[in-house]
């Protein structure tokens, strides 16, 4: 593009957000060994990546696509059982630590979710309507009631039924949590700014009008709801070893809209947004866990207030780069990117 | 360019002189289609010549819009045959009639609103950009290339209707007129071989519909396709059509040059005669 303005270079904006990811990563880390950060706060910073990442894989299907699933808790809790018995009994059979095998882990978790990501979203994406929401809540249903009940059916131990999954071994920890949520951020980013993002943009704003533009509607809602399931799986996958045991009750329906609301409240569309909101609410529920019970009235209430102010959530789909806010200190009279979805 | 003169096409159409050696664009044969009991459509034969710039004009509700909607698949016609440039498109879907070459904008403005002017044209060049999602995640060379190729493409484009100052404003912001030239610029993306404009100076001053005139014989001239356009305005119609066909009740009542159209009584009868006003 022509320009008056004084650009970033591309290839120093990436290692900009490259170092400074690094530099994040190094700082903590050296907190956590130095013991300044203790264990029960760095077990905090775990369960806030791990939520990361299932907003921000949620905003892909809602914020993005604008579709509205409401069983990404059954995404998270495949991904988690997945991830957890391959490396477990890959592990075993092997005779290496579980935690070695972490990364085949996640992504064999990943594939499995997204494969039952691909089997709800071809039939359920095709209607019309807000079937997505009844399939996907009825699906994670189904998933719960089946880690619950498999074991009897098989005859052996799999999933480890009402008693859940136990003896996982603790294999997440802040360091590769964080650096699978800067993964996690960085395709989601890459993927939406590219022709194919694009598309999902425009089907969320135009069906009739994407369509007319050649944009084949089934595929890019598919995809983009595999997406979601993928990255969903990743954060089950990181979840189940950060706990350690994985419980089938966990992944119900408040789950699922618990994730939702970080979604909303973070604004759809807004990959900051997720990010803080799910930084708040998990932050809130780990330290506040004696107000548990009241959980969904707190939430029920922070929705209404925001959807009152702040129709479009509390960043809109406004993103942050670190880039366009040095451009604008270089050139005085820079135009501003506008929060598109905040109200005045 | 008004003084075109039309040659008859074996059959059924009359297309510009300049355009008998090439095959028309559009062969459009008995099209006809029924909503339940309502006949929209019936029996809409016309052929389009491969840079003709034609009009499709009548009456509110004489089913100008059904047909673009036939045309582009929106609606699968009851009875009778496209045929796009020789190819019939009788099993192809919205999505492959529009990368088969036929590209549209829409009565009732469908922009994507909540994306950049930018976005709005690159999704319409979304078929011929190259690149594989992984190639993007991965921020591959041919990402960059094609990435680089494709925002310089769109900014020809918009610079068509000087809207190339305006490539980072959002879409849902242009004021009216904008959005009409945002929504042409945008099929022009996909590289059509024939643009369906639908109503595109509704809305739109004078001044604004000469300019709009002058943009439509450039883009004409310039990519060598043919325009079909629905228009109430007679002026623009009358200015820049070389043939015209007009409808009425579902059913063509005339075709011929807007000299011909203009002096034909069944026309004037049932449109022009009403409508003299405007
Ligand atoms: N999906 C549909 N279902 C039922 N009837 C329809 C449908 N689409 C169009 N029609 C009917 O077909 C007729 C033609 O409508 P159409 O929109 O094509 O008119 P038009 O010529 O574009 O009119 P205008 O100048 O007002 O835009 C109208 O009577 C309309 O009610
Ligand atoms: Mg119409």
């Amino acid at each position: 593009m022509r320009d008056k303005y004084k650009r970033i270079p591309i290839p120093v904006r990436y290692l900009i957000n490259a170092l400074l990811c690094a530099a994040f990563l190094v700082i903590v880390q050296s907190f956590i060994s130095g013991g300044s950060i203790s264990r029960y706060q760095s077990g905090i910073l775990v369960q806030i990546g791990v939520y990361i990442i299932m907003a921000v894989s949620l905003n892909i299907a809602t914020g993005y696509l604008g579709q509205l699933p409401l069983g990404h808790a059954g995404f998270m809790s495949i991904g988690g059982y997945s991830c957890a018995i391959f490396m477990m009994r890959l592990a075993d059979k092997m005779g290496v630590e579980t935690a070695d095998l972490l990364i085949p882990g996640l992504i064999f978790g990943g594939c499995v979710t997204a494969l039952f990501g691909l089997i709800i979203g071809i039939p359920a994406l095709r209607l019309k309507g807000d079937y997505l929401a009844i399939v996907t809540l009825g699906f994670a249903e189904i998933i719960r009631v089946f880690m619950l009940n498999i074991d009897s059916l098989l005859g052996f131990k799999f999933t480890g039924g009402a008693g859940g999954l136990t003896g996982i071994p603790r294999y997440s920890n802040f360091l590769n949590v964080f650096i699978s949520v800067i993964l996690v951020c960085f395709f989601v980013h890459t993927m939406m700014k590219s022709r194919h993002g694009r598309a999902i943009l425009a089907i969320r704003d135009n069906e009739i009008a994407a369509e007319a533009s050649g944009v084949n509607i089934s595929y890019y809602k598919t995809l983009a709801f595999v997406i979601s399931a993928f990255f969903a799986g990743i954060g089950g996958g990181l979840y189940a070893g950060s706990i350690g045991v994985m419980d089938p009750t966990k992944f119900g329906f408040m789950e699922s809209i618990e994730i939702l609301v970080m979604v909303v409240l973070g604004g759809m569309g807004s990959m900051l947004g997720s990010i803080s909101a799910a930084t708040v609410i998990t932050v809130v529920n780990q330290v506040l866990t004696s107000l548990s019970e009241y959980r969904m009235v707190i939430y029920a209430l922070l929705l209404i207030v925001v959807m009152m102010f702040r129709p479009k959530g509390l960043f809109g789909t406004y993103d942050f780069s670190l880039s366009h806010v040095m451009e604008r200190l270089f050139n005085r009279d820079f135009p501003k990117r506008k929060s598109k979805g905040a109200r005045k | 360019m008004n003084g075109t003169r039309l040659v008859d096409f074996p059959s059924h159409s009359k297309i510009p002189e300049r355009d008998i050696g090439v095959r028309p664009i559009l062969e459009v044969n008995g099209l006809g289609i029924d909503f339940g009991g309502l006949t929209a459509v019936e029996d809409f034969t016309l052929t389009i010549g491969r840079t003709e710039i034609a009009g499709l004009i009548g009456p509110n509700g004489a089913g100008k819009t059904t047909i673009f909607n036939l045309l582009t698949k929106v609606y699968q016609p009851t009875r009778g045959a496209i045929l796009l440039d020789g190819k019939d498109t009788a099993n192809m879907t919205t999505v492959q009639v529009c990368h088969a070459g036929i590209a549209r904008t829409f009565q009732n403005i469908r922009l994507f609103q909540d994306m950049s002017v930018m976005d709005n044209v690159l999704v319409g060049m979304h078929q011929s950009i190259k690149g594989s999602l992984a190639s993007a995640m991965l921020r591959l060379p041919v990402y960059w290339k094609e990435e680089k190729r494709a925002r310089q493409e769109a900014l020809e484009l918009l610079s068509i209707f000087h809207m190339q100052d305006m490539a980072g404003a959002q879409a849902g912001s242009l004021p009216y007129g904008a959005q009409r030239r945002l929504e042409i610029v945008r099929a022009l993306a996909t590289h059509p071989k024939i643009l369906l404009l639908d109503e595109p100076a509704a809305g739109m001053n004078p001044s604004e519909t000469g300019e709009l005139m002058e943009n439509i014989r450039e883009i004409n001239r310039r990519f060598g396709i043919a325009i079909m356009l629905i228009e109430h305005d007679m002026s623009l119609v009358m200015g820049i059509c070389e043939g015209i066909a007009v409808l009425n009740y579902g059913r063509i009542i005339a075709k011929g040059t807007p000299k011909e159209i203009q002096r034909n009584p069944e026309v004037i009868e049932a449109y022009l005669g009403k409508g003299r006003g405007d």
